[in-house]
């Protein structure tokens, strides 16, 4: 087995394992790490396709911004003694059932999907392009999407202001 | 095979060739891998001991002591000794906390400015990897500290290390965004964000000198930020120990405490060295154009003695802020990063994309 091939199911075996565990882990920040670990070694992955521009993204958005969130607001609302209890065996059961239904259809459609293997040099990302595409309103720009994300960012910062005043 | 101390290329690619001829490619990979985590390790617990001296050191100047004299000449042996103290002392174990977390903790810290490290390069040729995003993917990973930081407060099952915990997150994140900022400013003169390529961009100057005044604006948002940044004093809320004991690690004892200890002086030293090597030049000798006599005089000077002359002055200046400022309340900090420095980071960003359009600035 080749070297790419050890860290591919290395990579691949954490981020099933603690998978598995954020979601069965009846402690709230426990589950928080086990997916902070889950995004770690998604990130991993990036890095291993030689796509370290959205590996970078992969963490400063979601380990480094959105579980730090987590974790912050586990901080300020429960206790270190707090477990949440087992849920209803019905519960459980249709949840599993959703599981497998989307893994299901996941599974599906990435199967039907043609993967040519290429032999092709991988291409260089060129992040003066990255930035060009992205504050662009010609063709294959994203200046528009980008403007109205920030809008309804704004909107939900705004809105989060106002209720957390309350009254006043 | 002719190696030289001012191009580390043709060695590292020595070691490379030489190791592949022994072995397969895969065990080559495995075996570089292996030196170089020893290389780092070696590197943390030189730098990170001889850090904690300069700064004992530092602060007895500056509070007009004689500081750490006793354990060999002028004290230099006196942080080995503690390092073999802490070895030796017991970890105690907390009844009510979360073990798994409470030991997890003091490894996400280091492994955070582990993996930030990686990325610096030490002189030409001399680095572990060199991301065509360099100065991005040390933002990104230098973000994951403060998850241990966190865990660690919530996971003792103390007050103290709570409310430290606590303050010390919302103050890096905040400061995380002015960081990020200030580096772009300088993304933005050189058109890169590979560290390699922003060295090589300042061959004929530094950064700080041709980019004149916003260059030199944003390396004073940069240098207060990186201080909040690695919780040291003014800014350091997140351990006041007077109000606090010791904030989010009270209950660590031992090792796991020194790796937090060591994790902060590191994280210190990471961007002291991306302060040089962003906006001073990094391993690039000082020139000025037309002085040819002294320009060969300074390219005497090995690359790796400018990268860390001029870490170590950063490094200095950092220390100079902690034992003169007073520490300022959490509210205090806060409202410095919102309504001061980030406004002047944005406004001096556009400033800078002004200069860069009309050309204002040495090229």
């Amino acid at each position: 087995m080749e070297l790419n091939q050890i860290m591919f199911f290395l990579l691949a075996g954490l981020i099933l394992i603690f998978s598995l565990l954020t979601i069965t882990s009846r402690m709230i920040l426990r589950a928080a790490i086990y997916l902070l670990i889950v995004l770690v070694a998604t990130s991993g992955l990036y890095f291993m396709l030689n796509f370290e521009f959205i590996a970078a993204i992969q963490l400063t958005l979601y380990a480094g911004g959105i579980v730090v969130l987590i974790i912050f607001s586990i901080l300020l609302t429960s206790h270190i003694s707090h477990k949440f209890e087992q849920p209803a065996v019905a519960n459980a059961f249709a949840g599993i059932l959703t599981g497998i239904l989307g893994c299901g259809v996941a599974l599906w459609s990435i199967m039907k999907f043609p993967f040519t293997p290429t032999t092709q040099p991988p291409l260089e990302v060129n992040m003066k392009q990255i930035g060009m595409h992205l504050l662009n309103t010609g063709n294959y720009g994203y200046a528009l999407p980008f403007e109205v994300i920030s809008v309804l960012l704004l909107a939900a910062m705004i809105a989060a202001i106002v209720i957390a005043k309350k009254g006043n | 095979m002719n190696f030289s101390i001012y191009d580390f290329t043709s060695f590292i690619n020595w070691i490379d060739n030489s190791l592949n001829s022994y072995m397969s490619p895969g065990w080559a990979i495995l075996v570089e891998l292996v030196i170089l985590g020893l290389v780092f390790i070696a590197f943390y617990a030189v730098i990170g001991l001889y850090l904690v001296l300069a700064e004992r050191k530092v602060c007895a100047l500056i509070q007009n002591r004689f500081g750490p004299n006793r354990v060999g000449p002028i004290g230099m042996f006196q942080t080995i000794a503690d390092l073999i103290k802490l070895l030796m002392k017991e970890l105690i174990y907390i009844k009510h906390a979360d073990t798994f977390l409470f030991n997890i903790a003091p490894f996400i810290v280091i492994i955070a400015s582990f993996m930030a490290i990686a990325a610096l390069p030490f002189a030409k040729g001399l680095h572990a990897i060199d991301l065509n995003i360099g100065i991005f993917y040390m933002i990104a990973v230098s973000s994951l500290g403060v998850i241990g930081i966190l865990i660690s407060g919530w996971s003792s099952n103390n007050k103290y290390s709570l409310i430290g915990a606590i303050r010390s997150g919302a103050q890096v994140i905040s400061y995380e965004l002015s960081v990020g900022l200030a580096l772009l400013s300088i993304v933005i003169f050189s058109g890169t964000l590979q560290l390699s390529g922003i060295v090589e961009s300042q061959a004929n100057g530094w950064w700080i000198i041709k980019g004149h005044i916003p260059a030199i604006i944003s390396f004073i948002i940069f240098l207060t930020t990186c201080t909040a940044e690695t919780n040291r004093g003014p800014f350091d809320l997140a351990e006041a120990e007077s109000e606090l004991t010791a904030g989010f690690h009270t209950e660590y004892s031992g090792i796991k405490f020194a790796f937090f200890f060591l994790a902060e002086y590191m994280n210190m030293f990471i961007l002291a060295a991306l302060a040089a090597t962003v906006f001073l030049g990094g391993w690039m000798p000082f020139h000025i154009a037309g002085w040819e006599g002294m320009n060969n005089v300074m390219d005497y000077i090995p690359p790796v003695i400018w990268f860390f002359g001029k870490t170590v002055v950063v490094i200095l200046i950092i220390m100079w802020f902690k034992w003169t400022f007073p520490r300022i309340r959490i509210d205090q900090i806060l409202t410095l990063e919102w309504k001061y420095l980030l406004p002047l980071n944005l406004m001096n960003i556009v400033l800078i994309a002004f200069i860069v359009l009309m050309g204002w600035y040495i090229k």
